[in-house]
């Protein structure tokens, strides 16, 4: 067979060059700080921005990181709220997603206007009032009262509508002349159906309260409650760390390292449900 | 004959939908309806701290922020920075999409490396990236070096700190955004991409006239996430800049989060928490019109 060189040359290769350049250009923050976390003398000076590898990688940084921060108690946290928002949410969302999409009753259309609303309105935008909440329903300064304000999620209400949505009626039809109950079907026939969606709003939750910073930071006083983020910024402000961009880029790299990981793992599937999902 | 449907009794039935939404109604009532409430009610008396039991002082608090400089000047910044953060993150997000759709054998490779800046923590990209901006140093400055582009103050010059505020969001963002129109792509259907190629239209007529107002919808919703995130991210300010230089990267809720955190100005910052709430309604409600406006419906 002849090589076609003719495809080679037609403008789809000049776009994959380009492309490969782009995100080429694209990474290198993301290199550099994976670079410079195994440079030796960290510290600063001239040099340290290039992004060749120096010969002798050192994991020093990595070893100062985990001597001056307070790891496996800022991962544990951090894994408490994420797990612990989570999994309230996907109760409540499919429990609302479900009766916004198959059930009819008076009032639906208001209220799933009402749900709405809260997608332009992030808790953050609203740290005055919601502190003050807190602090009267005895939950500020815990854990609690950082995922509290998340567990009632329009965009995975809204998410779960349209997933439940996609579903042919007949499948629970069936179900029901069998003598399924709803609860029955949501739980063995809808849900089972609707993992893609559940599985796009679980990434989207745990990406984003893993790394969400300020709402944690005004909630918790007691270092012990502390989560990653803020740990991090505690120990890249202090006052030997200020500088040290490679102990930095270390701790950075070791808060994205569970995602970064679970990512590279599924990321066929992780890709897959956020399109398949109706996330569009 | 089929067997008959068991049926729940009538009273909880119709109570049903009512009681599968009420735990997420509770707690978006505790937490965006209860406080927004509260937030138009403590915009409108004295209270300097939270608990304080002010007295009823009607738009007076609103007054005094539309008089404050910074308010007017954080006003302005982030239209400024929504407007420099959305466009070019949306747009690049949309890009990504389409050259990754083109070039099938790279695409998940590329794809995982566009993405990876969404799981970085925003205030670890913001430790990170006060080094890449660093004069002289930096990994920017380095670089520009060897074009022959003298060393700039990059966080330090208060017209270049937010475009520079603006550059690290946008890095963050883009592959995110590339999510949403990598799924949009797919929707578009290939017999209508074929006919407009039977009747000789070019790859830019192509993307125009059939790509684009199929996607716009994903535009719409992806345009509301950029301008929400616009308005509702500041981790990067706290850790870069501290709403400096010259208050030139201090945006509303830096803002708010000053006057409650620091000057204990609770009037000041719930008025200004109102008006931030206005604007982004505004913005989402405008921006979904717009958009919505171009989509050309399937019938």
């Amino acid at each position: 067979m002849k090589p076609d060189i003719k495809k080679w040359l037609a403008p789809g290769a000049l776009l994959a060059a380009t492309m490969c350049a782009v995100v080429f250009l694209w990474s290198t923050p993301f290199l550099w700080m994976l670079i410079a976390s195994f440079r030796p003398d960290a510290g600063g000076g001239l040099g340290m921005a290039s992004l060749f590898p120096d010969f002798t990688p050192t994991l020093q940084s990595y070893r100062y990181a985990i001597e001056d921060g307070y790891w496996p108690l800022w991962f544990l946290n951090s894994t408490i709220l994420v797990t612990g928002t989570l999994v309230v949410q996907l109760v409540t969302i499919s429990l609302a997603g479900y009766a916004f999409a198959r059930i009819r009753f008076p009032g639906k259309e208001a209220i799933f206007y009402i749900f709405l609303l809260q997608l332009m309105l992030a808790p953050p935008v609203l740290i005055v009032p919601n502190l003050t909440t807190l602090v009267h329903l005895g939950l500020y300064d815990s854990l609690i009262g950082v995922m509290a304000p998340y567990w009632g999620s329009a965009f995975g209400t809204f998410l779960m509508r349209q997933t439940f949505r996609t579903i042919p009626k007949d499948f629970e039809e069936a179900a029901i002349i069998d003598g399924a109950s709803w609860w029955q079907v949501l739980r063995y026939v809808l849900i089972p159906l609707s993992l893609p969606g559940l599985t796009a709003f679980s990434i989207v939750s745990v990406v984003y309260h893993w790394n969400e910073f300020l709402w944690p930071l005004m909630v918790i006083n007691d270092p012990d409650k502390m989560v990653l983020t803020v740990g991090l910024v505690s120990f890249a402000q202090g006052a030997e760390g200020a500088s040290d961009w490679g102990l930095i880029a270390a701790g950075t790299l070791f808060i994205m390292a569970p995602l970064f990981i679970a990512f590279t793992a599924f990321q066929r599937q992780f890709v897959n449900s956020f399109m398949s999902s109706g996330v569009k | 004959m089929n067997k008959p449907i068991r049926e729940t009794p009538g009273s909880f039935r119709s109570a049903r939908p009512y009681l599968l939404l009420l735990p997420a109604f509770l707690c978006l009532a505790a937490f965006t309806y209860w406080p927004m409430l509260q937030v138009l009610l403590a915009s409108l008396s004295d209270k300097k701290r939270v608990g304080d039991s002010g007295t009823f002082v009607g738009v007076e608090n609103y007054f005094r922020i539309f008089q404050d400089a910074h308010f007017l000047g954080a006003l302005a910044n982030n239209a400024l920075y929504a407007a420099g953060t959305v466009i070019p993150s949306v747009l690049f997000g949309f890009l990504f999409a389409l050259g990754l759709r083109e070039t099938t054998n790279l695409s998940s490779i590329l794809r995982s490396v566009l993405f990876f800046p969404t799981l970085v923590p925003l205030v670890g990209a913001a430790a990170v990236f006060i080094f890449v901006f660093m004069p002289d140093i930096g990994l920017l400055d380095y670089y520009l070096a060897k074009l022959g582009v003298s060393a700039t103050n990059w966080l330090g010059n208060p017209d270049l700190a937010l475009v520079s505020l603006m550059a690290l969001t946008t890095w963050k963002n883009a592959g995110y955004y590339m999510l949403f129109f990598l799924a949009g792509l797919q929707g578009v259907p290939q017999d209508a991409e074929e006919a407009a190629k039977i009747e000789g239209a070019n790859w830019l007529q192509r993307l125009y006239f059939v790509i684009i107002p199929m996607l716009g919808p994903t535009f719409a919703f992806v345009m509301v996430i950029a301008l929400i995130s616009a308005v509702s991210q500041i981790d990067h300010v706290i850790v870069m800049t501290d709403g400096g230089p010259n208050n030139s990267t201090s945006l509303l809720l830096y803002y708010i989060y000053q006057q409650a955190h620091e000057f204990y100005d609770l009037g000041k910052a719930t008025a200004a928490t109102v008006v931030t709430l206005i604007a982004l309604l505004t913005l989402s409600f405008l921006s979904m019109r717009t958009v919505e406006r171009k989509v050309h419906y399937e019938t």
